[in-house]
């Protein structure tokens, strides 16, 4: 269909429209924002006739890459380092994707205006594409990577693991509670507009650079979708704006949606570009250096801050914390310093870091390895099973941290965490602005108005609890994370295919695993004080163990 | 000639960089180790002998914490209703995971499909373009097109917009969700199917042969139209994604769906020189018959036959036929005057309302259901 046809088509789709009169329109889903009806367009102009064969034109040229990695034998040269970081990443990222097809009706319940409607139904059937096609790309990651065991347990896996949890607040963000925050702020305006640039444009560059050149197939043909979601989100913003009376409802939107995401996908993204890679020539850009880049330029400096001038408070403050813990508090090391404490209880590999590994980060990261490159190196050491326990449980100085009860990463910048009674327990906290979130954004009020609609923090928030007092071979069984001889571990601290190095829940047993947050439950006043005061004074690692 | 640099080494012509090429013999196969050849996503039990790709993309994307999603869900309604909630639904189930689409409907199948029916119906276009057949139209045919064909385009537009895309947000498993998202998209293609036709027609004649706008008024007033629109618009505000879905494909579209389609637009546009409105609407017909109403059926079927709520469920869908029933046959028996409207008339309205009768009978034996002792149809 020529593009003027187009035009000419989207303009007559606009007569399907109608106000109905036999009913009186109850919504669904609700939000607490006040929208009039405006006159914001959808200027991508699709209609399904030219939509659906251009993105039938899309899959083909997917589907034959496919075809071409298998043919070509693509796994002779893809780095296991950063085959196993899919097997976290693939496990959570097709949640999200349906979530953002199941969120579209909460906005074409709240937003009165048709045309974006359309733009909406679009962006569902596009999402739907980029869930399903992202099963598909773990599947042949499963049947062609010389490790299958994490990613044929992939979505039980996603479904029982702390990580999976952590990632899984992503997509449920966009689906429940306030049909504007959610749906809007949250998925359109932060998740799509910004963090899809680090998601589906930095790490298939990382991939490619490993010997993985279907992740970018796949994922830069998902980003050629987003430019449709940003702007259904532009749109809506638009006429959240028009109105003063959203102003308070939007700062504390954008406050949440940018802080939340920060924690979340850069710990994720963060470690798997930074940790799963062997591409260590000191000019390519490290992850910070992306961060500044896709994020801080074409993101918050071109798209957020240029919106100030519609009224729009931009949080500066919440954006400029989140580039500090990323540059000069460590986040993303410190998450990876965490995920490979936690392996026993993972669903993939973590490879050790080697020299070659340490030079580039302190390269990357002046004064990386007096933070952080003994304790590798004890990773490193303990890495094949030879008597000794889980680096976890042995004494490597680094003490297990609490969990953050809002984005549920751990508080790992320790002099930064909160701990505050909340709810009728004690709850702990990575950043003030989690607790923020805790205890001001997620409640009945803000600022004195009632948000009715806002939704709710719900579950077990502490994947420790589940587990407390359990013996570690009886988690690992509990959650699946065993193989098919019954007896070796799916995870793994090293990427070597040799059984005789492989770990078992022989190496396992008798091991007692606790939850950081019930023991703090059950201490005294003065105890919690003494303790937490230990705890965000942080630890030093031993030079031995 | 230069010097060949070693494939292991990044290379870059002057100060460009590149990352090294590793062969790392990381296929499968390379070496045998415990679950080395665990090939196939083992977390559930696949309908036939083993999975199908359709199953592979799309069982348990979805989680719940009825089956491994211990943390459970994090994030809530305000009123205490969790992300995916069963109150949402008057149906029950002890197993929110046993269907599956009969028609396997993952993204590579939509667009194909999809894409299939607009070339079908471009094509056709096309073709009567080139030959000119509309010369041959007769006249009297074109206020049918502009009046009714074009305002059947609202009911796929709400159908597809506000009840299926409402639906596809709210069902207990991902399964049951993509069917109705992949309804969804049928309904919003055939709309715009019909509106973009409306458009074509309106090149070929002048505005006072083809009104290209008049199936709004026709829509929001003419009398034949309101008990469709009624309809269609309370359907629209119920909530329940099961009774919306049963309502808008096992009530209203065989019994007023097909009896416009397929009785009235396809059986009386060829009298009128017209062969291209039957491949129009056509396609949506096909869509209904061959895809959306056979997993709405194999839905309430597993719901139905659901070994501890089976009994509760059909009860529940008699309750659904009772309530939803008579607003379609009131919709049906409205559009009774636009048969009288053609100038050739090759069926009359009774003979075309026995017909989706039967075929409405037929669907509810299948569903081993009883049309309700205080309907009429």
């Amino acid at each position: 269909m020529a593009r003027r046809s187009v035009t000419k088509a989207h303009k007559k789709i606009q007569e399907l429209s109608w106000d109905p009169t036999f009913v009186e329109k109850d919504p669904k889903y609700k939000t607490d924002y006040v929208l009039t009806k405006g006159s914001q367009k959808d200027p991508m102009k699709q209609v399904m006739q030219s939509y659906f064969t251009m993105q039938e034109e899309k899959d083909h040229r997917v589907y034959g890459a496919v075809d071409g990695a298998v043919r070509g034998n693509m796994w002779r040269q893809v780095q296991p380092r950063w085959m196993e970081w899919q097997k976290l990443f693939l496990s959570i990222i097709p949640f999200p994707e349906i979530s953002a097809a199941r969120a579209m009706p909460l906005l074409t319940e709240a937003v009165p205006n048709t045309e974006i409607h359309n733009g909406l139904a679009l962006q569902m059937i596009d999402e739907v594409r980029h869930s399903t096609i992202q099963m598909n790309l773990k599947r042949e990651y499963m049947k062609n990577y010389i490790d299958p065991a994490g990613f044929d347990i992939t979505e039980k896996a996603f479904s029982n693991n702390y990580a999976g949890t952590i990632g899984r607040q992503f997509g449920e963000g966009f689906i429940t509670g306030d049909a504007i925050t959610a749906c809007n702020i949250y998925l359109q305006v932060v998740a799509e507009t910004a963090f899809t640039n680090t998601l589906f444009v930095a790490m298939p560059s990382e991939a490619a650079a490993n010997g993985d050149y279907l992740l970018p197939t796949v994922f830069l043909s998902v980003q050629s979708d987003e430019s449709r979601h940003m702007n259904n989100g532009y749109g809506t913003l638009l006429m959240a704006l028009a109105n003063d009376e959203n102003k308070d409802l939007l700062e504390r939107d954008l406050i949440y949606s940018l802080w939340n995401q920060h924690a979340v996908v850069d710990a994720a993204i963060g470690v798997f570009i930074e940790y799963g890679t062997k591409d260590r020539r000191k000019d390519r850009e490290s992850y910070a250096e992306m961060w500044r880049r896709w994020y801080y330029d074409d993101y918050y400096r071109s798209y957020l801050v240029p919106l100030e001038k519609y009224g729009l408070k931009v949080p500066h403050e919440v954006v400029e914390e989140g580039w500090n813990r990323i540059w000069n508090k460590g986040y993303v090391h410190k998450v990876a310093q965490f995920f490979a404490t936690g392996w026993p209880v993972n669903y993939w590999r973590i490879d050790p870091m080697t020299e070659e590994d340490f030079e580039w980060f302190e390269h990357k990261y002046p004064g990386w390895y007096d933070e952080y490159g003994k304790w590798w190196e004890h990773y490193s050491s303990l890495s094949e099973p030879n008597g000794h326990k889980p680096i976890a449980f042995e004494d490597t100085g680094y003490v297990y941290p609490h969990r953050c009860w809002s984005c549920m990463v751990p508080c790992l910048i320790r002099e930064d965490t909160v701990f505050d009674f909340v709810d009728g327990q004690w709850r702990t906290y990575c950043h003030e602005y989690c607790h923020w979130t805790d205890t001001v954004a997620f409640r009945d009020t803000y600022k004195g108005r009632p948000t009715p609609a806002m939704g709710k923090m719900t579950g077990k928030r502490e994947w420790e609890t589940l587990y407390h007092g359990w013996d570690l071979a009886d988690i690992q069984r509990d959650l699946g994370y065993v193989r098919d001889d019954g007896k070796t571990l799916v995870p793994q601290p090293h990427v070597l295919f040799d059984e005789k190095k492989m770990w078992t829940t022989d190496n396992t047993k008798g091991i007692e695993f606790q939850s950081p947050n019930i023991l703090l439950n059950q201490m005294s006043d003065e105890e919690r004080e003494k303790h937490m005061a230990e705890y965000k004074a942080g630890f030093t690692i031993n030079t031995s163990y | 000639m230069t010097e060949e640099k070693a494939i292991t080494e990044a290379a870059g012509r002057g100060t460009r960089s590149i990352p090294p090429i590793r062969l790392t013999d990381a296929e499968a196969g390379a070496a045998e180790f415990a679950g080395s050849g665990s090939r196939t996503y083992n977390y559930f039990e696949p309908k036939g002998r083993r999975a199908t790709k359709y199953e592979d993309v799309t069982v348990d994307v979805q989680p719940d914490p009825d089956k491994y999603l211990t943390q459970g869900w994090i994030l809530g309604w305000p009123n205490g209703d969790l992300g995916y909630d069963a109150s949402w639904t008057s149906i029950k189930s002890s197993n929110w995971h046993e269907f599956r689409d009969p028609n396997e409907e993952w993204e590579k199948t939509y667009y194909v499909n999809n894409s299939n029916s607009v070339r079908q119906i471009t094509q056709s276009i096309e073709n009567a373009k080139s030959e000119n057949v509309f010369q041959y139209w007769n006249k009297s045919w074109l206020p049918m097109l502009a009046k009714h064909v074009s305002a059947w385009s609202h009911v796929d537009h709400g159908l597809g917009m506000y009840v299926f895309m409402p639906a596809q947000r709210a069902a207990m498993s991902n399964m049951l969700n993509n069917a109705i998202a992949v309804n969804c998209m049928h309904k919003l293609r055939t709309a715009q199917d019909i509106m973009l036709y409306n458009l074509e027609i309106s090149e070929i004649f002048s505005e006072d042969e083809f009104d290209p706008t008049i199936h709004q008024e026709v829509w929001m007033n003419d009398p034949s139209w309101q008990g469709v629109r009624e309809n269609v618009e309370r359907i629209i505000n119920a909530k329940d994604w099961a009774e919306t879905t049963f309502a808008a494909n096992i009530i209203l579209e065989p019994l007023v769906g097909e009896l416009f389609r397929s009785q009235f637009a396809m059986r009386f546009a060829p009298l009128h020189g017209d062969s291209l409105t039957g491949s129009v609407i056509g396609v949506s017909e096909r869509e209904f018959n061959e895809r959306d109403l056979r997993y709405t059926k194999e839905m309430f079927r597993v719901f139905g036959e659901d070994e501890v709520h089976g009994e509760e469920n059909r009860q529940l869908m008699q309750e659904w036929l009772a309530r939803w029933t008579p607003y379609s046959v009131a919709a049906a028996k409205g559009l009774a005057p636009i048969w009288s409207e053609p100038e050739v008339k090759p069926v009359s309205f009774d003979d075309s309302y026995e017909g989706v009768k039967s075929r409405f009978q037929g669907v509810l034996d299948d569903l081993q259901l009883q049309l309700p002792k205080e309907v009429t149809l």
